[in-house]
């Protein structure tokens, strides 16, 4: 972790269901182009904590910060303009939408000619705009095409020759990688990934091991939810570990897969490390 | 003050009444997460059957409270297993627009068999009243208070002490859970159904006899009534429900009290809407729910819409702006002149609706804001016909789109109850407001439509004028579908969660859609009062809403030139057929439910 402020830093966020903390006194920081992983059991509240950062849930208690300044319980559509993206564990594209509307929808907080930051009448100039299309909204919207395209072509053949085909009819696998490419036309400063990879085979894991790790060398700050150890172990700069709404372990990766406690969360109490990681060699 | 105590009971009576359909409705929605938008309905056919036992069969009280609850069960049965589980793995659209069609359908059976004129339907008990305190009680308060109590309970011993009252409580908690313990849902929902309908109906025939008068109006005021009870008491909460009946009665009964019989209705309805706006999940619920499941574009039916071409497009739009110098009666373009304005109310709820996913049941309010502004311009402040519309629209757009922003918040089933319950609130407005709106007496004289100071008295000059609007109207609106505007609507649609990770802010892009297609419906009923020269507050009415709805899913939703295509096809064929107009609401909800089960993507598909 750089000295500077950290890019997004949490103190004490905690969030209850009834009776059951869900996320309970998470400390967290991450650092301005690190890659952390939170890893965990189902039902650690891993999830929870993304929807407390990402606005679509809040807080009972605790702070967030983006980049020194308090975002807690802050709107969605807000963050958006902040720069903060994520993508959802179950999948949520726009069905109906092109691949390429669906990816121009994460530009959407960058959109500038077409939304004139004037108070009040804003809206009533956006939908004006919208009808008339002058040059300078057209020329936004073309740019941003551009962009998508670029964005698409990261992804190989995946999803560019699919680009004008509705986002329900793609395979599962396609969808999950157009749910990133949403959130990369953001432009994020803070991406979260909520387990990219579930439901992947093990090359198409691959592949997007390696995109992820591409955008790690370009700078991006990235919070991952990831259950494949191994992907984990290669990607993070460090790994957080949840079990039952509490923070238990946090470390580089080898430290925190030989901690006692990680290992008990995971496979219950009384089973000894070497008989639980089974994928130690590939290492 | 012996008044208050008399309005305290009566608001309880009332309640208990209400009760028996908010039980019902929370019955269905706990275990299918619907709102029957047929409840009402049920209960129609119970009052009618009631009277038929009572009037024509002479049966005593007991057998006409079982042979109520036996043929409602029935209706309830057969709504169930012939329109609803058909549609069980449909979009979520489905089984909300298949209860409005089937609510359509058995209104209009219920009023060609029995005719819409009012009906008494005495009680069989005796007239007397007993004192209690400072208040009056009558044998039938006490026999709706039986009733009331009597089924509460009943239904509590189910629910809690038999196998399949449990099933029905694990089916509510978690549907597949049950499923995989091996509970027959189908079953369930039968169950439920048949329960909730036998409630209905009984209800019915007992508020027919309470004001010893039924017609077919009946209907969508207890649907109505039903759903506003249910929803204060949070949606699925059968005890919240009984809650949220009484709390309605009492309120309406203090508001009729204080205020007068004329708005009691308005009462209930604000009633509502104070609740969906500050506790949407009912007085009952936990301050904060957990975050909603994905429903990733499951809300409308995925399809791949037909791409007309253009220069299909234009030969069409050439030959209807042709049609009259051909030698066609008047009839036929009067014909299309509904149609055109049809097709106005049409895209502009093909927006909100099948853009935007705001299935609004209101929507006529719109076009009587736009009708009254334009009306009241022209007549008191003698504007110009063609300035006094466009302010009709813009009248439209903005004070409807102020209407209806509580709803901004809500989702799927809610929208639509929150429009209905906007609708009728501006209708009684405009009926209560005597001294602008001129109440039910309606405004007369309007001066006719004329455009630069030419009045447009033939035919064909209003066929011209009201095509030419509604083709631009359809053009400005297919070019808003294709700014980053139309996509940001339907991404709203298909996910709200991710819209607004996004930076789609909900309240900002669903007015705007409300702003745009509250102009079109605007201009849509400004242009109707000038034709019809004389409006009240009945010329638009919900079966308008309904009939564009229908129009919409007809067409495909979104699609622009299929909601113009749905007009033609709804205004024009039943008059080609010449069938007679009480036959042709039930010809509209019988085509709403085919389309809902064979073709849910409509004829021109989805957009």
């Amino acid at each position: 972790m750089t000295g500077t402020t950290p890019l997004l830093s949490l103190r004490g966020v905690t969030r209850t269901f009834g009776g059951l903390t869900a996320v309970d006194h998470i400390d967290l920081d991450l650092g301005q182009g690190e890659l952390v992983s939170i890893i965990g059991p189902n039902g650690a509240g891993k999830t929870t904590l993304f929807n407390l950062v990402t606005g679509l849930d809040r807080p009972d208690g605790g702070e967030v910060r983006l980049g020194g300044q308090v975002i807690t319980g802050f709107a969605p559509e807000k963050l958006a303009n902040y720069g903060v993206a994520r993508t959802f564990q179950l999948g949520r594209v726009f069905g109906n939408l092109s691949v390429m509307d669906n990816v121009l929808i994460g530009a959407h907080a960058r959109l500038k000619a077409v939304k004139p930051a004037v108070p009040l009448i804003g809206p009533l100039l956006e939908l004006g705009l919208a009808l008339l299309r002058p040059s300078s909204v057209k020329a936004e919207e073309e740019r941003l095409r551009e962009e998508v395209r670029a964005i698409l072509a990261r992804f190989g053949e995946r999803l560019l020759p699919r680009i004008d085909q509705p986002a329900y009819s793609l395979s599962y696998a396609n969808r999950r990688r157009v749910e990133i490419a949403r959130a990369l036309a953001l432009k994020p400063r803070l991406l979260l990934l909520d387990e990219p990879t579930a439901g992947m085979n093990p090359t198409e894991t691959a592949e997007m091991q390696a995109l992820i790790s591409e955008l790690k060398a370009e700078g991006l700050t990235i919070l991952l939810i990831e259950h494949k150890l191994d992907m984990v172990m290669r990607l993070s700069d460090r790994v957080v570990v949840m079990d039952e709404g509490k923070k238990i372990a946090e470390g580089a990766g080898e430290e925190v897969r030989n901690d006692r406690k990680v290992i008990e969360a995971y496979l219950g109490h009384g089973l000894s490390p070497a008989t639980s990681d089974e994928r130690e060699p590939a290492a | 003050m012996s008044s208050w105590l008399d309005y305290t009971i009566n608001g309880l009576i009332v309640g208990n009444v209400y009760a028996l359909v908010a039980v019902g409705l929370a019955l269905i929605f706990g275990v299918s997460r619907l709102i029957n938008f047929a409840q009402g309905s049920i209960y129609l056919v119970g009052a009618y059957v009631g009277w038929v036992a009572v009037v024509q069969l002479r049966t005593p009280l007991v057998v006409t409270v079982i042979l109520v609850a036996a043929v409602a069960a029935l209706v309830g049965l057969i709504i169930e297993r012939f329109g609803l589980r058909p549609l069980q793995n449909s979009v979520r659209i489905a089984p909300l627009l298949a209860t409005i069609g089937i609510s359509f359908v058995l209104d209009q059976l219920v009023m060609l068999t029995f005719s819409p004129n009012p009906r008494a339907l005495p009680s069989q008990l005796p007239d007397v009243r007993f004192q209690i305190g400072t208040g009056t009680i009558g044998p039938l308060d006490l026999l709706i208070a039986g009733v009331g109590i009597t089924s509460a309970l009943l239904l509590f011993v189910f629910l809690r002490y038999t196998k399949l009252g449990w099933a029905v409580r694990a089916t509510a908690q978690d549907r597949d859970a049950a499923m995989q313990m091996g509970v027959d849902v189908n079953r369930v929902n039968q169950t439920v159904f048949g329960i909730a309908a036998a409630l209905g109906g009984v209800s019915g025939m007992l508020v027919g006899m309470y004001y010893n008068q039924i017609d077919t109006a009946m209907s969508l005021q207890a649907t109505l009534k039903g759903v506003v009870a249910e929803v204060v008491g949070g949606a699925g909460n059968v005890p919240g429900a009984v809650v949220g009946s009484m709390l309605l009665g009492l309120v309406e009964s203090y508001g009729v009290a204080a205020f007068g019989t004329s708005y009691r209705n308005l009462f209930a309805f604000l009633l509502l809407i104070v609740v969906l706006v500050l506790r949407p999940n009912g007085l009952f619920a936990s301050a904060r729910q957990a975050p909603p499941e994905p429903l990733t574009g499951t809300f409308i039916a995925p399809s791949r819409p037909v791409r007309l071409p253009r220069w299909a497009l234009a030969i069409a739009v050439g030959a209807f702006a042709l049609l009259p110098l051909l030698p066609v009666s008047a009839y036929v373009l009067q014909t299309l002149i509904n149609a055109w304005l049809l097709g106005m109310l049409a895209l502009s709820l093909t927006l909100v609706a099948g853009t935007v996913g705001q299935v609004s049941l209101g929507h006529a309010a719109l076009l009587a804001i736009g009708a009254y502004t334009s009306a009241l311009l022209s007549l008191r402040l003698a504007v110009p016909v063609g300035i006094a519309i466009i302010c009709g629209g813009l009248m439209s757009a903005a004070l409807g789109t102020l209407l209806i922003s509580p709803s901004f918040r809500l989702r799927g089933h809610y929208v639509s109850i929150a429009t209905l319950a906007i609708g009728e609130i501006v209708s009684l407005v405009i009926l209560n407001w005597e001294s602008v709106t001129n109440g039910p007496i309606g405004l007369s004289g309007i001066p006719p439509l004329s455009l630069f100071g030419y009045e447009l008295t033939s035919a064909s000059s209003v066929y011209w004028f009201s095509f030419a609007v509604m083709v631009l109207l359809a053009l400005l609106q297919a070019r808003l579908l294709t700014s980053h505007l139309g996509r940001s609507f339907r991404a709203i649609r298909d996910d709200d969660v991710a819209a607004r990770a996004y930076g789609l802010g909900l309240n900002r892009y669903k007015a705007l859609a409300f702003i745009f297609g509250g102009f079109a419906a605007g201009v849509s009923g400004g242009i109707a009062a000038h034709l019809y020269s004389y409006i009240n507050h009945e010329t638009f009415n919900t079966q308008q809403s309904i009939l564009a709805l229908t129009v919409v899913i007809l067409g495909g939703l979104g699609n622009v030139a299929g909601a113009i295509l749905g007009s033609v096809a709804l205004v024009g064929l039943p008059e080609a057929f010449r069938i007679a107009a009480e036959y042709r609401i039930l010809i509209y909800g019988i085509v709403l439910l085919l389309l809902v089960r064979f073709r849910p993507q409509g004829l021109l598909g989805t957009i």
